[in-house]
């Protein structure tokens, strides 16, 4: 079965541009002109955020977006319905990327089916342990062809990571530093030598940086580095104050782009 | 499913029944498997013993005393025994968690402690052995909390614990550990996240319940001296996190004929939409790294808690409680607000004792049960209502009738 992210990555391995959006922010019904505009601008994935009531991992700009998200009344069911038409819109990779009580409440088969149904290409779940991904999700991940990628971050070990990238599809991602997202936290010194030390393992999926990636410096030193990186509060910042999603967004991608 | 013997431990995998596990993010990895790898090693070192059983001794002043309250058996037509948590320093059972997890921060090496606070018992109880110890200590607390608990703010500010104030979502003690979560994601390497109750990813309800199972093996020895038998009729405890029932259950869940009682916060009513009573109206999922009941819309959104004590204001419960729910091996109780500030004024004026609110809804929970004359009843009195006596005195304002 072809996967959307595994074309792209076959097609491209170098300054990957992701950028990730909250759904049902800043309006409720914003999410699919958002991913429209960015189509437009010719990024090479997107990462769509389900809002979540208690975002552990997330920084205050991702919480704040998720919140007015729910206050708009976006929920998982209305999500996959204004995706219906994802595929009309664009036909680059879409990931999702949330917390597990969402998934487990509208049932985890239900779920990955109806990914599949819209065509999403992936999933990112950072509360989902990596064993009970292997004991409970793989076989509805496979069955409905959805990639579950996971993260590491610079603590992970090397062990640890060969773990990982053995479960891993599509890609890896890469969390620059220990942080929430968003945080103010400059890409640390130590992340050349620990970057590094992973390529050394060989790993066989590429690797996406993200968290702290916030203009053209951060996405071009993490490109530097890996296959690409992920754009999320900045974008977020820049969507919640826009009036003109058009004009904001093509000058945003530009920038980091040129 | 029914209740059999030894199976009320975690398993090897973090799991209590289907309760439990580890659900959080990579980047705690480490510390969560760091904590999981060595805790039982530390905690089972004859010098960690060694300590711990001193500073409880003669730093908390244990044993706590098992108190025969004759008026309140008088009142009730049975025996109670209160077991005076309140008698702790610093007010609470909270501080022999704190005691426990600093000894424990000490010999992992970590220099920054963190912690979450509802009612500011934990906050304190963790800024005194942080101020002990000589550690860096910063409490997040919810700022609805800072307000109703003014008294335990200050307290920790004058044991040297930076206060920070939580703002997001309802501003009380799940955001509040929502954002100490998020200080040990950013803080990974040096921090140790001392969690003051037995929720959190594994190992963390186990550690704490251990930590607080002096409680049910003193209540052993003691009822041994006081009745000549080791095992009451029931052991009643309220619950909040549940880590004082999880303390005061922990020896004598293999003695079925105990019957434990957990009393959660019903706040204005079960079915008023203003309730903390999580075994009754939440479902199953994952907070705070733990799958357990919590209360959630039918999206899995977190729903906001309330009840007047800070302490049991909490959406979740600890996952060894939802097992001990879900196999009948305890019954869980709820009280209201009303009720439970009824049952402070009754112990006050009954024993002279004055509760915290959080164990005013055990108090008040003594009323639903049909005791008989001859039954042994402990009650574990979780902490003294000191924190909460602008509480108190607005409320006898307010209602003359009490007086
Ligand atoms: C006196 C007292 N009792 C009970 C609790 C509730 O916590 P737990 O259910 O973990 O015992 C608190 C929490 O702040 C408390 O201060």
């Amino acid at each position: 079965m072809q996967n959307r992210i595994d074309n792209l990555f076959k097609q491209k391995n170098k300054n990957i541009l992701s950028i990730f959006l909250t759904a049902g922010y800043p309006k409720h019904d914003d999410t699919l002109a958002i991913i429209k505009q960015l189509d437009a601008c010719k990024v090479d994935l997107i990462e769509i955020g389900i809002p979540y009531s208690d975002p552990l991992a997330d920084g205050p700009i991702i919480q704040q977006s998720s919140q007015v998200a729910l206050e708009n009344g976006v929920t998982l069911k209305n999500i996959f319905e204004q995706l219906k038409n994802l595929r009309s819109v664009t036909q680059m990779p879409v990931l999702l990327m949330g917390y597990i009580n969402t998934v487990l409440q509208f049932g985890i088969e239900t779920f990955y089916q109806k990914c599949n149904e819209v065509g999403i290409d992936g999933l990112i779940l950072p509360d989902l342990p990596l064993e009970e991904y292997n004991s409970v999700h793989k076989v509805y991940a496979q069955k409905y062809n959805i990639h579950v990628v996971f993260l590491i971050s610079p603590n992970t070990s090397a062990q640890r990571i060969k773990v990982i990238d053995e479960q891993s599809k599509g890609f890896i991602y890469l969390v620059s530093s220990n942080s929430t997202t968003g945080s103010g936290k400059e890409l640390p010194t130590t992340l050349v030598q620990k970057v590094e030390d992973i390529k050394n393992l060989h790993l066989k999926n590429p690797l996406l940086m993200g968290f702290g990636i916030k203009g053209k410096p951060e996405f071009d030193a993490a490109c530097k580095l890996v296959n690409g990186a992920i754009i999320g509060s900045s974008f977020i910042t820049l969507v919640g104050h826009s009036t003109n999603f058009e004009k904001d967004i093509s000058q945003f991608i530009s920038t980091i782009k040129n | 499913m029914t209740a059999t013997k030894n199976q009320f431990n975690v398993n090897e995998f973090g799991y209590y029944g289907q309760f439990g596990g580890a659900y959080i993010p990579e980047i705690l990895f480490n510390n969560v498997e760091e904590l999981k790898n060595n805790y039982l090693t530390i905690m089972n070192s004859q010098s960690f013993k060694t300590e711990f059983d001193d500073l409880l001794k003669n730093y908390v002043g244990r044993p706590t005393p098992l108190y025969l309250a004759k008026n309140l058996s008088k009142q009730f037509n049975t025996t109670i025994y209160l077991k005076r948590e309140d008698l702790n320093h610093t007010g609470a059972h909270k501080i022999n968690n704190a005691i426990g997890q600093i000894l424990l921060a000490n010999r992992l090496g970590k220099k920054r402690i963190i912690a979450e606070t509802g009612a500011g018992q934990h906050g304190v109880a963790t800024a005194t052995v942080c101020a002990l110890m000589g550690l860096e200590c910063i409490v997040y607390m919810g700022q609805a909390d800072i307000e109703r608990q003014a008294p335990n703010v200050a307290r920790m500010k004058m044991l040297g614990a930076k206060v920070v104030s939580v703002t997001s979502g309802t501003k009380t003690l799940k955001d509040a550990t929502n954002e100490a979560i998020r200080d040990w994601i950013n803080h990974a390497e040096d921090t140790h996240y001392i969690i003051g109750s037995v929720v959190g990813p594994h190992p963390y309800p186990d550690m704490v319940a251990r930590f607080q199972s002096v409680i049910s093996a003193e209540i052993k020895t003691q009822l041994l001296s006081c009745v000549g038998k080791q095992n009451p009729d029931y052991v009643i405890a309220c619950v909040g996190g549940g880590s004082n029932a999880a303390g005061a259950f922990y020896h004598f869940l293999n003695d079925l004929e105990v019957q434990l009682i957990g009393v959660e916060a019903s706040g204005k009513g079960i079915h008023s939409g203003h309730t903390a009573a999580t075994l009754t109206v939440g479902t199953p999922g994952i907070i705070h790294g733990s799958k357990t009941y919590l209360m959630q819309t039918n999206d899995g959104q977190i729903t906001e808690p309330y009840s007047i004590s800070a302490g049991l204001d909490y959406p979740g419960v600890g996952p060894v409680h939802a097992y001990l729910f879900e196999t009948k091996r305890a019954n869980y109780l709820s009280v209201t607000d009303d009720e439970a500030m009824h049952a402070v004024i009754n112990l006050t004026q009954k024993e002279g004792i004055i509760p915290a609110l959080e164990s005013a809804h055990a108090l008040a929970a003594l009323s639903q049960i049909n005791f008989k004359p001859s039954d042994t009843v402990v009650l574990n009195l979780s902490g003294r209502g000191d924190k909460d006596l602008t509480t108190y005195i607005n409320y006898l304002d307010t209602h003359t009738h009490a007086k």
